[in-house]
């Protein structure tokens, strides 16, 4: 018979500081809970019609205490509030430059994830201790929610956008992966296991090219979905050749259409005057549809991929023009 | 300006009342009496109820072991769909407004029937085409999007009995809607003399609200699941992304009414505590105004914060942050009734029936799932938390430890009124002690499954997780069971019971001032009303018993 | 001298003529609350899409017939005054007149539906039915531009919806009108028909110039 568990492990960074945070909300919720409960069954004894408890001053309202009692919860309130919100903003919010950029793809009913060195994997993530994993990632049908408890993170997986989160997991093991956005039949088998690995066995992991095993598989389906020969950034270059995107984009903005070199993370002005900024998002909605957003002093002359391209080859593409910077800094990063 | 009026009235003589005003199947089918109303819906809500229920056993008992092999995950995701469906729809919304609001709301104020008998009668025929094509959808297939109905899994993926579904929730919301123009209209217009605004009860308060809140957002997820029915059938593409749609933009609309909905579903029962706790403390409600007020605060502020169902799913952390906060917010009114409530109790005059039992297992396990709620108002845990078994047990403890417990605190309490009978007290505390018990013992362990990681709709789950799924199950039996016994001694009553008088509690407002069961249309003379209300310390006890609190006058 | 002849039955619930016809009003006022609710929830879904997708929108719009729609829009407008003046002769108890103006706004209103039966089938014709056969030029816009029109439809299809409701009412009222029947002896059925069909109208004042004339 397995153990009883009644509280989940903590393997990241965030899980720590969430569960400070829950422990206080569990203490708040105990003591009102006990208060309320105690002061109710004390005074419907004590009170009870018939017993000579003193009733004389008994009150219908009194205005002090009712601002005591409205100020008293506004101002827990405000203090979880505050807390909470900040460590919301950190998660969802940019990952710190040296994370660990992984694409994960969501589909009825199985995890399909990318690794920038071009290990491919379904229903299990190997990642290393100790370093922020920053994860982006699209659905290629229904919502999903990709949901790591024992990190205490999620973030729904959604149809034709990006999403994303990081973390950084601080404890070596093997933890649960569920989808956490109801998504069909299967929804519940849409399970997998994320393998936290100390740096030098993830170097060798990687190395082995996602061959070797870690442990034996607790749950989850999960597969390795073939050595890669080639890392993402080269796939994606290899398809960024052959449907001819350099016909038009090349070094230099010229008269078919601007450069991708430095382009991504760069403001780019559009034709109806508004800028945006060229992100994982920006660039996917302008292979699929690239009348959507023109480039100021271009016209919309760029062919539609959308219905050609699967969401892989999409962040393929997207991960070799985000490699197009001046410095060789993505191009090192990535271990063939 | 010269005015013609015929008036027709008729005085009830001695012996009649409503219920044996007309004993053929028609002169109920085609009553407008609203207390004949609220009889036929309380027939027809307890059996969507119980169907609910058995949903609810097959849940559990799926859940006993780790493993899918009590049904196929097809079959699974259809009844815990149409488990959340019937529950909500078809029980909550409906419960406390069209049966105890339908029959009280009148008799409160002074009126003779609600603003629209016929209208009214509409609603059940609404409410009742609505349930039973949702049932027929469930025979014929089932529909297994889960209650909410996101797209695209539902306007495009699903290949269940979504549109049929759909099309039930629709009519349904013209039931819910004409309710609620109903009590607004009759609340407003039709007081008796001497019945301000600030003497009513605070049950009529909270019916006051929650009919403006259904006002204002059953239309909106009517024409949302409208759209999504007709992006179906007709093969559009609203919220579908394949389409250019945003299904995001889907859960915005659906959230914009359903948050809010979760309010049309307390309120009434906070009414419904209010009068018992009063009155079996034989004390006014402390702070009446501030609670008075917190319902239109809960009313208002409800509708500000929809956003904390998307927290993990919205782009903009700065947008989850004002949701955020205002969900705190959202918060205090219910504490400050909580604290009123319990101040009610402080120096009063404690009489532990029934109807009180209910009302103190509100208060507690109200406490508990609010304060839950909080966990999930609180942006990084609910992270964690969002769609897990910690929301289920989060939104249960409110449901039914609130909901639910205020339903039968109510259906006890005015129980003599209605029927004319009183039910057995001891079994009726016996089923209380029971439900509070099961309750418990089925919801406590979801809170650490949830924390633990359990998601929602899960049909199978990590072995190391069953222990906690065995303790539910368990519960669950007992929570069965406790809430069949009410079923028999309530019916079992109603040739047996006691006979009650006209104010067996010698409670103060104006539906005491009648028979039990009343007349049909209440009372003989408009009454005029002089006194703030529960007005207990005014009055002996036996002085309200006999009706000499309202002062009637001629009309 | 102007009189109101007021000659009403008193329903059992109701106190004095004045709160049943006060109380019906105020029904009549909050029950086009939630249809202001309503309809304002789907101008909200096409607002959010409009935003998003302008250029497309704009190009998908061109293909309305903005003369049959300002017809329309002054066939409606038309509709609400001869409609108030049904309401105004029903409340001096002239029935004639009453009688006479709201066959009037059944006509101008059944004129709207018709005008709008021809904008949608050349819709057919020219394939911007949102489905199987839907056809757009320059293809890239496809995709949206169906979604344009699949909320084209379904706005002014509920609101030709709630015309042919008015228009059913009204023919319920015309009858017993002309049959003196004792339920409409009273101007306030009028005035809550004439609420809700200026309700009506003022949806179709909004839907006009949200559709038809978007800016470049």
């Amino acid at each position: 018979m397995s153990g009883i568990q009644l509280l989940p492990e903590r393997a990241s960074e965030f899980a720590q500081r969430v569960d400070v945070l829950f422990l206080f909300l569990a203490t708040v919720t105990v003591f009102f809970t006990l208060l309320i409960a105690v002061l109710v069954i004390f005074f419907a004894l004590r009170y009870r019609k018939g017993s000579n408890a003193s009733r004389a001053g008994a009150k219908e309202t009194d205005l002090r205490i009712e601002i005591a009692w409205s100020l008293l919860p506004l101002s827990l309130g405000l203090f979880t509030f505050l807390w909470s919100a900040r460590l919301y903003g950190e998660v969802y919010g940019p990952a710190p430059e040296n994370a660990l950029e992984i694409f994960v793809i969501g589909k009825q009913w199985m995890w399909h994830i990318q690794h920038p060195s071009g290990i491919r994997e379904n229903n299990q993530l190997h990642i290393p201790a100790g370093r922020p994993v920053k994860l982006t990632m699209i659905s290629q049908d229904v919502v999903h929610s990709f949901y790591i408890p024992a990190f205490r993170i999620k973030r729904d997986v959604l149809p034709g956008k990006y999403s994303t989160v990081w973390f950084t997991p601080t404890k070596p093991g093997k933890y649960h992966l569920f989808c956490a956005e109801y998504c069909g039949t299967q929804h519940s088998r849409m399970v997998g296991t994320v393998y936290v690995l100390e740096p030098a066995e993830y170097e060798r992991w990687l190395a082995s090219g996602g061959e070797m095993r870690v442990g034996e598989t607790a749950s989850g389906t999960g597969t390795v979905a073939g050595v890669a020969t080639a890392s993402l950034v080269q796939a994606g270059e290899k398809l960024y050749n052959q449907l001819r995107c350099n016909a038009c984009h090349g070094l230099k903005d010229d008269q078919r259409g601007p450069t991708h070199h430095g382009l991504f993370g760069k403001k780019v002005k559009l034709r109806d005057g508004t800028t945006v900024v060229a992100d994982e998002a920006y660039i996917r909605e302008s292979i699929l549809r690239p009348t959507a957003k023109v480039v100021d002093g271009y016209e919309p002359i760029m062919p539609s991929y959308e219905g050609l391209l699967s969401e892989e080859r999409l962040l393929q593409l997207v991960a070799y023009i985000k490699s197009l910077q001046k410095t060789e800094k993505q191009v090192a990063e990535v271990k063939p | 300006m010269s005015m013609t009026i015929t008036q027709p009235r008729e005085m009830e003589v001695g012996g009649k009342n409503y219920l044996n005003a007309g004993s053929k199947v028609l002169s109920w089918l085609l009553t407008t009496d609203h207390k004949r109303i609220a009889i036929l819906y309380l027939v027809s809500i307890t059996f969507f109820f119980f169907i609910g229920g058995l949903l609810a056993a097959l849940i559990r008992l799926e859940l006993l072991t780790p493993q899918g092999d009590l049904m196929t995950s097809e079959n699974y995701n259809r009844v815990f769909t149409m488990h959340g469906v019937v529950m909500i729809f078809f029980f909550l919304i409906p419960s406390i407004p069209a049966v105890l609001g339908n029959f009280l709301v009148p008799m409160m104020i002074g009126a003779r029937d609600l603003a629209f008998p016929r209208l009214n009668l509409a609603s059940w025929y609404l409410y009742m085409l609505g349930g039973f094509i949702a049932l027929w959808a469930m025979v014929t297939g089932g529909v297994d999007t889960g209650w909410t109905f996101y797209p695209p899994y539902s306007s495009t993926f699903s290949t269940s009995q979504v549109t049929l579904t759909l099309v039930g929730l629709f009519i349904a919301g013209f039931s819910s809607i004409a309710t609620g123009i109903n009590f607004i209209v009759t609340i407003h217009k039709m007081r008796a003399p001497g019945l301000t605004w600030f003497r009513l009860p605070l049950f009529i308060w909270a019916h006051y609200a929650t009919s403006v809140i259904i006002v204002l957002g059953t239309p909106v997820v009517a024409i949302t699941l409208l759209l999504v029915a007709i992006e179906r059938v007709f093969k559009l593409g609203i919220f579908d992304p394949a389409l250019g749609g945003d299904p995001i933009l889907f859960q915005h609309l659906f959230w914009f009414y359903s948050h809010p909905a979760v309010y049309i579903m307390i309120l009434p029962a906070m009414g419904v505590i209010s009068e018992l706790v009063s009155c079996f403390s034989r004390k006014r409600v402390f702070g009446y105004h501030f609670v008075a007020f917190s319902s239109v605060a809960i009313a208002v502020v409800g509708f500000l914060v929809w956003g904390h169902h998307m927290f993990t799913t919205i782009q903009s952390v700065y947008a989850g942050m004002v949701f955020s906060l205002l969900s705190f917010f959202v918060a205090v009114p219910s504490a400050v009734k909580v604290f009123n409530w319990t101040a009610t109790m402080y120096k009063g005059h404690i009489e532990l029936r029934a109807p009180m039992l209910c009302a103190m297992g509100f208060l507690g396990l109200f406490v508990i799932g609010g304060l839950t709620g909080i966990f999930l108002a609180s942006l990084a845990t609910d992270v964690h938390l969002q769609d897990t078994y910690f929301v289920v047990a989060h939104f249960h403890y409110i449901m039914v430890g609130g909901a639910i417990f205020g339903y039968l605190g109510g259906l006890h309490f005015w129980w003599p009124k209605m029927t004319g009978r009183m039910y057995p007290e001891g079994i009726a505390k016996l089923a209380a002690l029971i439900i509070f018990a099961g309750f418990n013992l089925t919801f406590f362990p979801q809170f650490v499954l949830g924390y633990l990681g359990m998601p929602r709709r899960y049909h199978w789950y990590p072995e190391e997780w069953q222990f906690l799924h065995v303790m539910s199950t368990s519960g669950a039996v007992l929570l069965g069971l406790g809430y069949i016994i009410p079923l028999f001694y309530l019916l079992w009553s109603l040739r047996n019971g006691a006979i009650a008088g006209p104010n067996p509690w010698g409670a103060t407002g104006l539906e005491w001032q009648t028979p039990s069961p009343p007349t049909t249309h209440n009372f003989e003379e408009t009454p005029v009303v002089t006194e703030e209300p529960y007005a207990y310390d005014n009055h002996s006890q036996e002085e309200i018993a006999s009706g000499s609190g309202a002062k009637p006058t001629d009309a | 001298m102007v009189q109101e002849q007021s000659r009403q039955t008193l329903s059992i619930q109701f106190e004095t003529p004045e709160q049943q016809t006060e109380s019906y009003i105020v029904g009549m006022w909050t029950f086009l609350v939630t249809e202001i609710m309503f309809f304002g929830a789907v101008f909200a879904i096409y607002l959010v899409y409009r935003v998003a997708n302008h250029e497309t929108f704009y190009l998908a719009h061109l293909k309305l017939n903005v003369p049959m729609g300002f017809f329309n829009t002054l066939v409606l407008l038309t509709s609400s005054l001869t409609m108030a003046l049904t309401v105004h002769f029903a409340q001096r108890g002239d029935s004639r007149k009453q009688l006479l103006f709201l066959l009037v706004t059944m006509a101008l209103a059944c004129t709207f539906l018709v005008v709008k039966g021809f904008e949608y089938h050349h819709k057919f014709v020219e394939g911007l039915v949102p489905g199987a056969n839907f056809r757009f030029e320059p293809v890239e816009h496809l995709r949206v531009a169906q979604l344009f029109f699949s909320l084209y439809f379904a706005m002014t299809g509920l609101h030709a919806l709630h015309v042919a409701i008015g228009v059913l009412v009204m023919s319920v009222l015309a009858v017993l009108t002309a049959i003196r029947h004792p339920s409409v002896q009273d101007f306030v059925p009028v005035e809550m028909v004439g609420l809700y069909w200026h309700f009506v109208d003022i949806v179709w004042i909004f839907l006009f110039p949200l559709l038809y004339l978007i800016p470049r």
